[in-house]
């Protein structure tokens, strides 16, 4: 049925968009967008790795997202480089390493238009209930852990002198990001998975004037992005996921104007 | 009762040592400065008493439920996070109603409640991270640099608060700090670091000590005059 996909994407992307509003703001307030973007992009590896062992997709990118996230986070520690540095190096070799292995590796046929901008409109109903309970666990994670969350965000120091735990922090900080880039991978590919976390954010920054309001106002600008993006490619037949991602810059070129407005 | 025992304290970053051999002690009630020249590792020995660096070698040992009151040195407000006052002090954690409005009070930021971190002042920001310290009722308030960046009449304000705060409260402080004639002034114990003690004791016993004189120089010279006279064209000096 010709609607029926249609709503499957909406559902997806409904859900994709309100798990990324609490971790998207984090991402922004930690200054970590090319963390985001390391992590998302050693999915491509994971596409890889689970298509030459028969894993299924999200498992193979959610582990090595996962991987990619906590060396990543170890070598930031470490302080060898600078942390652009780091997450350079790692955000691009993840990308070549995977196209690479993807064209190597025997049997695997890899349709890289699709791992690398996602393709929503493909979205099954089986990969909308793992979808659902994934983005209802990263919810549900950050909800357990805000305000330790936002304490290790202002300043990890003051974190561990008021009793926290700084490894925990990171831990569950990069993890439930890699648990999204698992999830968001076959909605929007490697390429635009940062997008979909730091540009609701970044939008909503100027209107907001706690950090739950900025989180609730991404999660608006989110869903309204998915929802405008869907029905601009019904119409133009442009590809979902970055129409998506597009609408979402015109959130941020609107907040932002209306913001210089009223100044 | 010692709240804080440090023992022959190392800690390394990648291939740097930032601190060799620290021996540090801090008894209730007591007010211990560390100074130092930049880089001299002074934030990273609070850091490794607070536990947020890990130290290589040595050991620190503080009493179970030791309650620590810390104001860093930077938070990474940026811009980027919208957050008011009072939401800043709530995320310290359960408190007791009537404590917040107290601390308040005190502090001197009661009408600052509504208003956004990123806008504060210097002055305003290092009295609300000071209200934030003293919300959890602590035995020991560490300090970093608390009154970097304010100018004379602010800094005064700062210490006078503090002052205050330890008069009613009793808790112990350890602080890093660059106003030497302060430090000399209000210290019980100073300890001068360089990567490791220099020297350590009395402010009097610090000041006549000669490691004290070669880190410090004319500066040094000054902190012992500043007791007579009024200073306030000096703010240049420091750092």
């Amino acid at each position: 049925m010709i609607d029926d996909f249609l709503l499957r994407a909406l559902i997806a992307g409904v859900v994709i968009a309100l798990a990324a509003a609490p971790l998207g703001c984090l991402v922004v307030w930690r200054r970590m967008a090319y963390f985001g973007d390391a992590t998302g992009h050693a999915g491509l590896l994971g596409v890889a790795l689970g298509l030459a062992l028969g894993l299924p997709m999200t498992l193979g990118v959610a582990m090595l997202a996962g991987a990619m996230a906590l060396v990543v986070t170890y070598m930031m520690r470490r302080g060898d480089y600078a942390v652009d540095t780091v997450l350079g190096v790692f955000a691009h070799s993840a990308l070549a390493i995977g196209l690479v292995a993807a064209s190597l590796l025997p049997g695997v046929r890899l349709n890289l238009m699709e791992t690398l901008l996602g393709d929503i409109l493909s979205v099954s109903w089986t990969d909308i209930v793992m979808i659902s309970l994934g983005g209802a666990g990263i919810l549900a994670i950050m909800a357990w852990r805000w305000r330790s969350l936002l304490n290790g965000t202002l300043s990890p120091e003051l974190l561990v002198a008021e009793g926290g735990s700084l490894m925990w922090d990171r831990l569950i900080f990069t993890l439930t990001l890699a648990l999204f880039v698992a999830l968001a991978m076959k909605l929007v590919g490697v390429l635009l998975i940062t997008a979909m976390l730091i540009l609701p954010a970044a939008a909503a920054r100027p209107m907001a004037r706690s950090p739950e309001h900025m989180v609730g106002i991404a999660a608006a600008i989110g869903v309204t992005a998915v929802a405008a993006g869907l029905g601009f490619s019904w119409v133009t037949d442009a590809p979902a996921g970055p129409s998506i991602v597009a609408m979402s810059s015109v959130g941020f070129i609107l907040s932002n104007l209306l913001k210089l407005l009223k100044n | 009762m010692a709240l804080v025992t440090a023992e022959g304290v190392g800690v390394r970053v990648g291939n740097k040592q930032l601190l060799h051999d620290v021996d540090l002690r801090i008894e209730a009630g007591e007010i211990v400065t560390v100074i130092g020249p930049n880089g001299a590792g002074k934030s990273t020995l609070l850091k490794a008493v607070i536990g947020a660096v890990p130290i290589s070698t040595g050991r620190i040992d503080k009493p179970a439920g030791l309650r620590i009151g810390y104001t860093p040195q930077k938070i990474q407000l940026e811009k980027t996070m919208p957050i008011s006052v009072l939401r800043f002090l709530s995320m310290a954690g359960r408190l007791p109603k009537g404590a917040r409005a107290d601390v308040l009070e005190k502090t001197d930021v009661a009408e600052l409640r509504d208003a956004q971190m990123a806008d504060l002042s210097g002055g305003e920001f290092q009295r609300v991270l000071l209200a934030r310290a003293l919300l959890r009722e602590p035995d020991l308030l560490i300090l970093d640099e608390p009154t970097q960046g304010l100018d004379q009449p602010a800094e005064a304000r700062f210490y006078r608060l503090l002052a205050e705060v330890r008069k009613e409260t009793g808790a112990a402080v350890l602080m890093v700090s660059h106003d030497l004639h302060v430090v000399m002034a209000q210290s019980d114990k100073v300890v001068c670091l360089n990567g490791h003690v220099c020297c350590s004791g009395a402010p009097a016993h610090v000041s006549a000590d000669p490691s004290y004189k070669q880190l410090f120089g004319a500066r040094a010279e000054l902190a012992l005059y500043e007791h007579h006279h009024d200073h306030s064209h000096e703010g240049h000096s420091h750092d």
